[in-house]
């Protein structure tokens, strides 16, 4: 059992959960994450280790409330238990030698880059953020997020806050004017993920996804995470999640990606709660 | 004395039935029954079946005692060797083990010792008192202070912690997965071995006193190498053979493709079946493929059918007779309907949108010996075919998971995956044993069984010598 040290609501549907799990705080790297169980009912969802504190035997993820079993983590409070939490899982991200970083998140996909701008802001890198979402108050991390960065770039699809329109738009800004990036770091919708890929292909700038399969164990035992990188299968949850973002198959992603959208949105209808009664 | 040539058969659920639910498909035997089949055993003074039985369960004795009614007696015979009675006389391939080599078996069928000892397993978990040999427990105080931890909980895992115990060892299991138990909890499905049975055989193993700590990957949670920071004296490997193995044609990371591994995990250890009480669900079209002829393939097909399919199919690349699997299995399989394509292989995986439509075959003939004795299976030029089908589920064989081992310097393992040991399956590292699927590559529940026994004694005079 695993319990919750303090909540925090970022955004509407946007919250912050500090666990604790001395363990795996010992251990986490940027770019790790975990897979958590709710309850004895509940699905194994893998979820980024957005920061950790070792001192204090904790680690804290952050999530957008997508469906069925992040709603329900959502609706727990301080006090309350996890049943099941394991990890550090997947390989941290090789953050050194990079003077100057374009992070790039959209979505639920900001939460995850989060970690990753805060340990290039550590190792003294330039870091330029720029983060994407439908409207104003889906904005999450800006205050944390504008501390670490050189420059942060909000965009919004309705123009409520920043720059009107997609994170890709101000990123083509970027890459005519400025020619010493050194990284792009792209985390978000696959389709967000994938304009970015060309975009910097085009520039032979390195770029780095990390990519959000379908997981279920996260060991490299079921599978079922697979992708083709550079032609070859990997899997997510051991050679990732992070990847050289030229050389994955976002098509394949993004089909194995759909395949359980019914079940999930039969899901989502339920009242989250239910399943929990006799428990 | 009323001694059948035939074994004393065992009732099963109805078939029409059974393909509907993921109950278990044999039922047990009565108390009548059991002691009719005890009486069909010989005694043979030269124990013949013992031999065949790779953790030496001592055949004749439970036996006789059974046919007395001595139940308790039978109980710790048992026990002494086998630590899984449930488990095993459910699971094991006794047909090729123990079962062969009884004399009965040359002239009629032989005694059902796996039947028997699934009856005295399932006695023994009734049971309020406890029949094993209990060190750690208060009364027979025999604390070694020897500390040891073991790496995985599948049979090799347990049988060893459980060995270990009974030597007064203080043992502590690390396991991956939320629950213990490896494959018998995550692979094999309901209806052959139910989950309760596994559970209610760990937690009597834990009643020893080994204690299991769940979520913990070995390799990434705490090292090898933390671990003896921790005060363990020794540690054993029994990460059994999680890695799946791939066809390699195109198609295969269509949406709708399955690794058995996959498949079964939804299925056995997220209960996807109950879906949507549980919340993982597995997706299935009305038509499924299976590829392979072991164990999990048959597995794999059965629980297809469960799910609410129209067709499922077994494309097997050689015939029958050399499939892998129990024979009890291949029969299940046939009678609920599973469509067996023998000499058949999988040439390509062909998708519409991304998604499964249809697999295009090839005939394969039957060759020359190959280095696993059976005929090489040949392609028959020419000879492609398409099914169509909506799902792939893909039962080819597992190899060694790397995780631990990448992750563990001078841990050395064999080109194939598996961990180096040596005749005492003391791995590279000193102090470090390892057994089970981790060594062999996909074996048996039994085959582990023995390799977790044998590594606990090497442990045991590791520590002694240390
Ligand atoms: C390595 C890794 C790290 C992750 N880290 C984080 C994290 O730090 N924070 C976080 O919020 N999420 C993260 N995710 C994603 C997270 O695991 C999923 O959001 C979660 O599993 C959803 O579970 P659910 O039951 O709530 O929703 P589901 O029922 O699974 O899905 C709900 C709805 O979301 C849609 N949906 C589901 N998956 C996707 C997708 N990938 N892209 C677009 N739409 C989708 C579905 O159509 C459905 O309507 C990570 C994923 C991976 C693989
Ligand atoms: C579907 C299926 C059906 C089968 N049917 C039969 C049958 O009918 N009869 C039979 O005799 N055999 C059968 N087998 C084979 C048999 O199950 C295996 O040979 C046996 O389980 C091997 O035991 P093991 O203890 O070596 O490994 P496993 O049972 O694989 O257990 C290994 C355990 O270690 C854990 N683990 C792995 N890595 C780590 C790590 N780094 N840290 C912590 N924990 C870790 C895993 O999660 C797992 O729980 C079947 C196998 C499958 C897959
Ligand atoms: S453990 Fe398996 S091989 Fe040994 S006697 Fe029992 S059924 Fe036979
Ligand atoms: S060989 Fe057969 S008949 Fe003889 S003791 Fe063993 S089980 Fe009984
Ligand atoms: S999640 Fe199962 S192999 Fe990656």
């Amino acid at each position: 059992m695993n319990e919750i040290k303090r909540k925090k609501s970022l955004a509407p549907g946007v919250t912050l959960l500090e666990i604790e799990a001395p363990l795996i705080a010992d251990k986490a790297r940027p770019g790790n994450f975990l897979i958590l169980r709710v309850n004895e009912k509940g699905e194994r969802i893998p979820l980024t280790i957005a920061d950790y504190d070792r001192q204090a035997g904790t680690i804290t993820i952050i999530f957008q409330e997508v469906g069925y079993t992040t709603k329900l983590l959502g609706s727990l409070n301080e006090g309350e238990s996890l049943m099941d939490v394991a990890g550090p899982l997947g390989s941290h991200l090789e953050i050194k030698g990079y003077e100057k970083v374009v992070c790039v998140g959209g979505g639920s996909g900001v939460a995850l880059l989060y970690p990753e701008v805060k340990a290039f802001s550590r190792q003294d890198s330039e870091v330029i953020t720029i983060t994407g979402a439908r409207t104003r108050n889906l904005v999450i991390l800006e205050e944390e997020l504008r501390e670490l960065s050189e420059r942060l770039y909000v965009c919004t699809d309705d123009g409520t806050l920043g720059h009107e329109g997609f994170v890709t738009d101000v990123l083509q800004d970027i890459l005519n004017e400025e020619q010493d990036i050194d990284l792009v770091v792209a985390i978000g919708p696959v389709v967000m993920m994938q304009a970015v890929a060309e975009m910097t292909e085009k520039k032979r700038i390195k770029t780095i996804v990390s990519l959000n399969s379908l997981m279920v164990d996260g060991t490299g035992m079921c599978g079922g995470c697979r992708v083709t990188v550079d032609g070859e299968v990997k899997f997510t949850c051991i050679d990732g999640p992070s990847f050289d973002a030229h050389k994955v198959d976002f098509d394949e992603l993004s089909n194995r990606l759909s395949y359980y959208r019914d079940y999930e949105e039969m899901l989502a209808d339920e009242d989250y709660k239910a399943g929990d009664s006799d428990e | 004395m009323n001694k059948k040539p035939e074994k004393t058969p065992m009732r099963e659920q109805d078939i029409t039935e059974r393909i509907k639910n993921f109950s278990e498909v044999p039922l047990g035997y009565s108390e009548q029954e059991a002691h009719r089949e005890a009486e069909r055993c010989l005694q043979c003074s030269h124990k013949p079946c013992e031999s065949g039985c790779p953790v030496e369960v001592p055949i004749p004795d439970f036996i006789a005692a059974l046919r007395d009614g001595n139940y308790e007696k039978a109980a710790r015979a048992m026990l002494k060797k086998n630590y899984l009675p449930a488990i095993c006389g459910r699971v094991c391939p006794q047909a090729e083990q123990c079962e062969a080599r009884c004399v009965l078996g040359k002239q009629h069928e032989p005694v059902a010792i796996g039947r028997l000892e699934r009856f005295l397993g399932d006695w023994i978990m009734e049971q309020e008192e406890d029949f094993r040999e209990s060190p750690l427990n208060p009364e027979k105080n025999k604390d070694t202070a020897f500390r040891a931890a073991v790496v995985g909980s599948g049979p090799a895992g347990l049988t060893c912690a459980a060995e270990l115990a009974a030597f007064g060892c203080r043992v502590t299991i690390f396991e991956a997965f939320h629950e213990a138990g490896g494959v018998l909890k995550y692979g094999i499905p309901e209806f052959r071995l139910p989950g309760e049975v596994v559970s209610r055989e760990v937690e009597a193993i834990a009643g020893q006193g080994v204690e299991i700590k769940t979520n913990c990957i070995i390799g990434k949670t705490l090292t090898i190498d933390e671990l003896f920071d921790q005060d363990f004296d020794t540690v054993f490997i029994g990460s059994g053979a999680g890695l799946p193995r791939f066809l390699n044609i195109p198609g295969e990371n269509l949406a709708g493709v399955y690794t058995a591994n996959e498949f079964l995990t939804r299925i056995n250890l997220m209960k996807a079946f109950k879906f949507p009480e549980y919340k993982t669900p597995v997706r299935l079209g009305n038509r499924v493929a299976v590829v392979g002829g072991g164990n999990v393939a048959m597995d794999a097909a059965r629980s297809a059918k469960r799910l609410d399919t129209e067709k499922v199919y077994l494309i097997y690349r050689r015939t029958e007779e050399y499939m892998p699997a129990r024979r009890e299995e291949i029969e299940h399989a046939r009678e609920e309907g599973i469509e067996f394509m023998v000499l058949n292989s999988p040439r390509r995986i062909i998708g519409k949108e991304g998604q499964v439509r249809a697999v295009e075959c090839i005939e394969m003939e039957l060759g020359e010996e190959d280095d696993s004795g059976r005929p090489r299976p040949v392609p028959k030029p020419g000879s492609e075919w398409t099914l169509e089908i909506d799902n792939v589920i893909v039962a080819i064989g597992q190899t060694p998971n790397p995780l631990l081992a990448q992750n563990t310097p001078d841990l050395k393992t064999e080109e194939w995956g598996g961990i180096k040991v040596d005749d005492r399956l003391e791995t590279t590292r000193s102090g470090v044993f390892a057994g089970g699927d981790a060594v062999t590559g996909t074996a048996t529940v039994i085959q582990a069984m023995g390799a977790g026994k044998k590594a606990a004694q090497s442990m045991i005079e590791y520590m002694k010598n240390s």
